[in-house]
């Protein structure tokens, strides 16, 4: 991007630009997909909180694989689903940095079910995000743990059925009721007011590890048109419609006062 | 104390564990199995008391993972388990060997396949010298046979990891582990703090001025890079070579070279001390590395004119090393303790006669 | 004067900008970009409605507007 473009003239202010902790570059991600979005409230936030210089993220596996192209910070690459176990590691041998983990619904609610668990309830102060879009993007449009019912994917053509395939997973819940947890909220990425909230999540579960509360999640309900059959524009109101209904939004948990999740790891916040 | 003269008596988990206390390991991530047991119970109490982590993990899986994050930080991390476990940790040590983080993993064998038994076995061979998980890889496989060399091979294992970026595994077994010795213990060192400096993950303002930030990664999608990164690896793996330890007991002048390693090896050398008061010219080859395999000095033995035999406690994968090393001038005879099975000296007695009289 | 930038090499015709301004000024070009996206666009004559609110920027997926706004004129004290 030219750089003179951004240049603010006289009686005016560049209210919104890139932020420093995202790379200058076009993102491999197709029209309409929300991981931008995510992206990009994310280097926001890292720049606001000036974390970006002190973070090593672990990156997860799904279209969000590249998430190393994209965010500028120290990152280590994750087996499938083993991202928060890979972030336990790193805080453990660097309490002093902020880690972070970025993972899809396949990725943290199907094959990472016991890492993400046992991360949270140990209360490794670090913070995850989870973006649910209901379906494996990268690998073609299979059903998700979080896939709706009566939703058809390229391995429940019928739709999911929960005779067979089970009820959606609702992951913030499930994170709110662990004692390691600090906070716990769903945001949504559908609309500009439901985004400009889910970033004031994002913010408050970046706060629960750099204070030294305890775990910090945020699940972010995210489009995927392509994998869904739908244009952008559609695909967002399939979110109000349909996913915020079954995936209600709000703070699922939040510690009052002074309260921590215990001094499990020196270092952050103390 | 450490570090002086005095010997002490434990067991050869627990010298596992303290030769990685004393090497600078500061952070241990584990699960239980049998036989390995003493090694989280020790490190339970020696991190925080040196002021490093222990993390009781929800599975191998998760143990193993964690031991990655660690080690793409620089710290010096440590894993065990045994060989159920160890099946699980093979992704991320994969993952490891891939995007080159140093680690060691500590794999005290035991009765497989399946949930086996947790007596002592050799079964894991192929898995820990052929890499284990999937794709091209290798490890630095050191075998240890006696609870001194558990404690010296761990301590060095930190070294070899950081030196070529790479998991270390320590192959143990029932016997090993649970063994009680005399030790003597070095004094206990501090990790360099600019080990790993050059990669090592520990954000973009860590040093003096910001650098662009890194990535430890082992997908590699574009044309001819995951090429490039296997031809890296390999070039690793092949400079390794010089890495090669043995033991040599009584070779010079026997006509049957026993080939053994770990436990076995330590049986089979007693095996071979009563064989040689009888008078009968046999000796004894030790592989203390099995990856690198000592190949060049099976094969100078092969070329003076020895013969082989053998002795495992599985239904036989190193002598497959053996053989390739020796095959231009020799063959290895087999003999197998079934895992299961508890050997004795007396037991490798026999066919080492029977080998040595087949001509 | 408020004003945004539609940079047309990152805009992947998504659209979502077109859906939340509320003054209604973007809208799809008949442009091809590179990647043979038909980009967004505010036509000319209308850059001059845009309150900077930047709900555009907010919900574009792709980075690919920014935002300049005009300044508020001081209040007297």
């Amino acid at each position: 991007m030219p750089k003179a473009n951004t240049a603010a003239q006289a009686g005016e202010d560049l209210v919104f630009t890139r932020p420093n902790a995202l790379a200058d570059r076009a993102t491999h991600y197709c029209p309409g997909c929300h991981h931008g979005i995510a992206h990009r409230m994310l280097a926001e936030l890292l720049d606001e909180m000036d974390l970006a210089g002190r973070t090593v993220a672990a990156s997860s596996i799904g279209c969000s694989v590249f998430l190393y192209n994209y965010i500028q910070v120290d990152t280590v690459e994750s087996p499938h689903g083993r991202a928060p176990a890979v972030a336990t590691g790193i805080k453990r041998a660097r309490p002093d940095k902020f880690v972070f983990t970025y993972q899809g619904d396949g990725d943290l609610a199907s094959i990472g079910m016991a890492e993400i668990m046992h991360c949270a309830n140990r209360g490794e102060r670090v913070t995850v995000v989870f973006v649910n879009n209901t379906v494996y993007g990268m690998t073609g449009g299979q059903m998700a743990p979080t896939t709706l019912i009566g939703q058809k994917t390229t391995t429940c053509p019928g739709g999911r059925c929960q005779d067979r395939e089970g009820s959606p997973i609702r992951m913030a819940e499930i994170i709110s009721q662990l004692g390691g947890t600090a906070f716990c909220a769903r945001g949504s990425l559908d609309s500009v007011k439901n985004i400009r909230q889910a970033k004031k999540y994002m913010r408050q579960a970046f706060e629960a590890q750099t204070k030294g509360l305890g775990f910090g999640f945020v699940e972010l309900l995210s489009g995927c048109p392509t994998n869904w059959r739908l244009n952008p524009v559609a695909a967002n109101k399939r979110i109000t419609d349909e996913m915020i209904p079954y995936f209600p939004l709000g703070v699922y948990k939040e510690l009052s006062g002074d309260d921590t999740c215990g001094a499990l790891v020196a270092g952050e916040g103390k | 104390m450490a570090g002086t003269n005095e010997r002490i008596f434990v067991k050869g988990n627990e010298a596992i564990a303290m030769g990685a206390l004393d090497a600078g390991c500061r952070c241990f991530f584990g699960y239980p199995i049998t036989p390995q047991n003493d090694i989280p119970e020790f490190m339970s109490k020696a991190m925080p008391a040196a002021g490093g982590e222990f993390v009781q993990a929800e599975s191998e899986v998760a143990a193993a993972n964690m031991l990655m994050g660690a080690g793409a930080c620089g710290v010096r991390a440590m894993t065990s388990s045994s060989s159920p476990g160890m099946s699980l940790k093979q992704e991320a040590i994969s993952y490891m060997a891939g995007s080159e983080i140093p680690a060691v993993i500590v794999n005290m064998n035991r009765g497989g396949p399946g949930l086996g038994d947790i007596g002592p076995s050799q079964g894991d061979y192929f898995q820990s010298t052929r890499g284990g998980g999937h794709g091209d890889y290798r490890l630095l496989v050191l075998a240890p046979s006696s609870a001194q060399e558990a404690y010296d091979m761990t301590h060095g294992a930190f070294d070899l990891a950081f030196t070529y970026r790479s998991p270390v595994l320590i192959l143990g077994d029932a016997i090993i582990g649970q063994m009680k010795e005399p030790i003597k213990r070095r004094a206990a060192t501090l990790a360099d703090p600019a080990e790993g400096r050059e990669w090592r993950l520990e954000g973009t303002g860590a040093g003096k001025k910001p650098r662009a930030h890194r990535i430890i990664k082992s997908l590699f999608l574009m044309d001819g890079e995951l090429a490039g990164q296997n031809q890296k690896l390999q070039a690793k793996y092949e400079s390794w070579k010089d890495l090669v330890q043995f033991e040599s007991f009584e070779v010079r002048d026997a006509e049957l070279v026993v080939v053994a390693y770990g436990s076995i090896g330590r049986i089979a050398k007693n095996a071979v001390r009563a064989l040689r008061k009888k008078g009968k010219k046999v000796g004894l080859f030790r592989p203390k590395t099995l990856y690198p395999f000592p190949e060049k000095a099976l094969a100078k033995l092969a070329k003076e004119g020895k013969r082989f035999l053998t002795i495992e406690h599985n239904l036989g994968q190193m002598v497959e090393d053996v053989r390739l090393s020796v095959r231009r001038h020799a063959d290895s005879e087999l003999f197998c303790v079934y895992p299961g099975n508890m050997p004795s000296p007396d037991d490798f007695e026999a066919p080492i006669l029977r080998a040595l009289g087949r001509k | 004067m408020s004003r945004i930038l539609v940079s047309e090499e990152r805009c992947k015709g998504c659209l979502l900008c077109t859906t939340v301004c509320p003054v209604e000024i973007l809208q799809q070009s008949e442009r091809l970009n590179q990647q043979g996206y038909k980009v967004a666009e505010v036509p000319a004559g209308s850059m001059d409605k845009c309150t900077g609110c930047a709900s555009c920027a907010t919900i574009c997926p792709d980075m690919a507007i920014e935002v300049w706004r005009s300044k508020k004129p001081k209040k007297a004290a």
